[in-house]
């Protein structure tokens, strides 16, 4: 199976009452996805989708047997609503919203350490688009039809550069094993490493594309396990060449505060780990082809 | 969001952190008056802005006589200080806070952050205070002392005592500085700061420990449950482009070259911005207008990129994921009708249902430059504003 999720994962969403919960919920049963409820305080009983409204995720679990649960909760409550998930059982979480407070995803990985690894829930996000696994499943709100199914397994924080990413593979013929999202947010569930060791173990995947950006140790930190454990062919975008120094890019994490964190200084560290790094965002499709031909 | 240093004393003394007597003041009088209120021999008058460097710069000055005083606000008020953060435009002084000089035996930094790599937060601190922290971990990267919080009890005493021996403090100070570090760690968290920086906080000769200047910077996403710091909000502190962008819920940031930008998501955005100046051009600004490209939106993204005088092409870059090319192709023809843009507008789309959207703009009529893929629009974005700049004046009337 493919990494984080398959065509049997049961999936609940959490805040599926909400318009756009609603709107994705249709969308991801469209494209395959087993969404078998929903969760939503004080509105148990009801129906969305011809799927069940549950009052609480350990209720929707009791009753539906969901392992994986989509968050798209206002920022206010998503913390909330994440530590409910952890707690009730689910297996992987992926949370779609933006603008949590910082300290709350602070609180929200404090408490997840709480339990052992292996019962730890898996977390991507906050602030991004998904997963998905093409012809499979999707967890999230990325358009399922730009997706081929294929080898190169996608890790970034971009909602809409990871689509235009994959619209270029499309483009060539080539294919996603699974897309997967870790957000833009500082303080974000798992990291570029999480998602490459699960790469790196996966069969389906044959090359790695990581598609980062300025701000914060993350891209720094996959490189050097990149370089120590990945074996499989990496191929690198960092957008944010242009950016200037300690300003905000809409990503609440995409800021350079400190040495390593500018889009040259990651591209450095990136190739010095043996990462082909694709020198601008038209040509990642491209990079990801040459790399493939050079490998097969 | 960022607050002035007066505003960051008065929060941090509520949490115990002491700070040296000092007065708001509007204008030189007020300043005059605030001092001999204060009483003392001398006084430091320091400019009001959103931004350090500000002794440099000369937005601190040291006075002594009412006449020295007057004289520091007239030089400061109304003007633009320029430091090293505010960049050439500089940042206007509209108060000053007028404070009682003290007398310093020894200067420390300290500054409490997120940090990303632990994802807790961090006390940096070093005995070389009153530098900036990059010079510090650049030219005495041993003096600095770090130390993350576990969030679950926060900062213990013997963790601070820790750094209080380690900076070398007095053990008769001791207690102070642990007051010290528990105040600003319960002040970020209480209020969802991002960043508490007090450099310097000095030890007065007579063994008191201060904060002698402040600088708090709060988490956006969490201004909805402190409604009291969002009061502290100064426009006249911000690119005026960008609080006007922040007002319609767009997230944009000015920057100094002319081909204007318009695309959806952050990524993209940064991307798109990269394409250009890879492509021989200059972005004039980030822009990102959200997932839904509506025409409103896009409406509104035109009116703010066109409000630089600066902007000499506009580029569109829409992923059109859930929506549809032909949808948001629809949107930017009517934006277009509806906001008068003179310069070269160059719109690429991709997505779903590119070629209906595609039809749309070409069928429209109007001027408009289309590309297809990142690397064509960013070309064409150039030599739409090249060409475009040997051409007549232009008049612009932006409804």
């Amino acid at each position: 199976m493919s990494i984080l999720l398959d065509r049997d994962t049961k999936v609940i969403v959490q805040g599926i009452t909400g318009r756009m919960a609603t709107f994705h919920t249709r969308d991801m049963m469209n494209y395959g996805t087993n969404v078998v409820g929903g969760v939503v305080p004080g509105k148990g009983g009801e129906t969305v989708e011809g799927v069940p409204v549950f009052n609480t995720v350990k209720e929707a679990i009791a009753a539906t047997g969901a392992e994986a649960s989509l968050v798209f909760v206002p920022p206010p409550f998503a913390a909330d609503s994440i530590m409910e998930a952890a707690d009730a059982g689910i297996r992987y979480c992926v949370c779609i919203t933006d603008g949590i407070p910082a300290q709350d995803m602070i609180r929200v990985k404090r408490y997840m350490y709480r339990y052992p690894k292996d019962k730890r829930m898996v977390l991507t996000g906050p602030n991004c688009a998904g997963t998905i696994s093409p012809g499979k499943a999707l967890l999230g709100i990325m358009p399922g039809h730009i997706y081929l199914p294929g080898n190169v397994g996608i890790v970034g924080r971009s909602g809409t550069l990871g689509y235009e990413a994959a619209a270029q593979l499309k483009e060539l013929g080539l294919g996603v094993s699974t897309s997967v999202g870790i957000g833009g947010d500082p303080i974000n569930g798992s990291s570029f490493k999480d998602i490459l060791e699960r790469f790196e173990q996966d069969d389906e995947t044959h090359v790695i594309a990581l598609i980062g950006e300025i701000g914060g140790p993350q891209e720094a930190e996959a490189a050097e396990y990149i370089r120590d454990h990945i074996t499989k062919p990496v191929i690198a975008y960092v957008a944010g060449m242009t950016a200037p120094k300690g300003r905000t890019m809409g990503h609440a994490g995409a800021i350079i505060s400190a040495f390593g964190e500018s889009a040259s200084e990651k591209v450095e560290i990136l190739s010095a780990a043996g990462v082909t790094v694709a020198e601008n965002p038209a040509v990642i499709g491209e990079t990801i082809a040459n790399v493939m031909r050079k490998t097969a | 969001m960022d607050i002035h240093e007066y505003q960051a004393k008065d929060i941090l003394s509520g949490f115990g952190v002491e700070v040296p007597p000092g007065a708001i003041a509007y204008s030189p009088e007020q300043a005059t008056y605030r001092a001999r209120e204060l009483g003392g021999e001398k006084w430091v008058v320091k400019a009001q802005v959103h931004a350090g460097g500000r002794g440099k710069a000369g937005g601190v000055q040291l006075c002594s006589t009412d006449t020295e005083i007057q004289a520091a606000c007239e030089e400061m008020f109304g003007r633009k200080l320029v430091t090293h953060q505010t960049g050439p435009e500089g940042k206007g002084i509209y108060r000053v806070y007028v404070e009682a000089g003290v007398p310093i035996d020894r200067e420390i930094y300290l500054g409490f952050v997120l940090d990303r790599t632990s994802q807790r937060v961090m006390i940096v601190a070093s005995g070389e205070g009153g530098m900036e922290i990059e010079d510090i971990s650049a030219e005495k990267p041993d003096s600095i002392v770090r130390s993350t919080v576990e969030p679950a009890v926060g900062l213990q005493e013997f963790q601070a005592r820790e750094i209080a021996f380690a900076l070398g403090i007095d053990p008769a100070l001791t207690a102070q500085m642990v007051r010290t570090l528990q105040g600003c760690y319960r002040a970020f968290t209480e209020l969802d700061a991002t960043m508490v920086e007090i450099n310097p906080l000095v030890i007065t000769g007579d063994s008191r420990i201060l904060a002698l200047d402040a600088k708090m910077t709060f988490d956006d996403n969490a201004l909805f449950r402190h409604p009291q710091i969002s009061e502290f909000r100064d426009k006249s502190q911000e690119d005026p482009r960008e609080s006007r962008a922040a007002d319609r819920g767009l997230s944009y940031v000015g920057l100094d070259g002319n081909i204007g930008c318009i695309v959806n998501g952050a990524g993209l955005a940064m991307a798109t911005m990269d394409t250009i100046k890879l492509a021989g051009g200059e972005p004039a600004n980030f822009l990102d207008i959200g997932g839904g490209a509506t025409p409103e939106r896009v409406a509104k993204a035109f009116r703010l990129v066109m409000s630089d005088d600066n902007v000499q092409a506009v580029l569109v870059n829409i992923f059109a994921g859930i929506n549809r090319c032909d949808w948001v192709a629809e949107g930017v023809v009517q934006a277009l009708k509806e906001v008068q843009v003179d310069v070269p507008v160059i719109v690429r789309l991709a997505g779903t249902n590119v070629a209906e959207g595609q039809k749309i703009l070409a069928k429209s009529g109007l001027p408009i430059i289309r590309a297809t893929t990142l690397m064509e629009a960013a070309e064409r974005s150039v030599g739409a504003w090249k060409n475009d700049l040997s051409q007549a004046t232009r008049v612009r009337a932006v409804k």
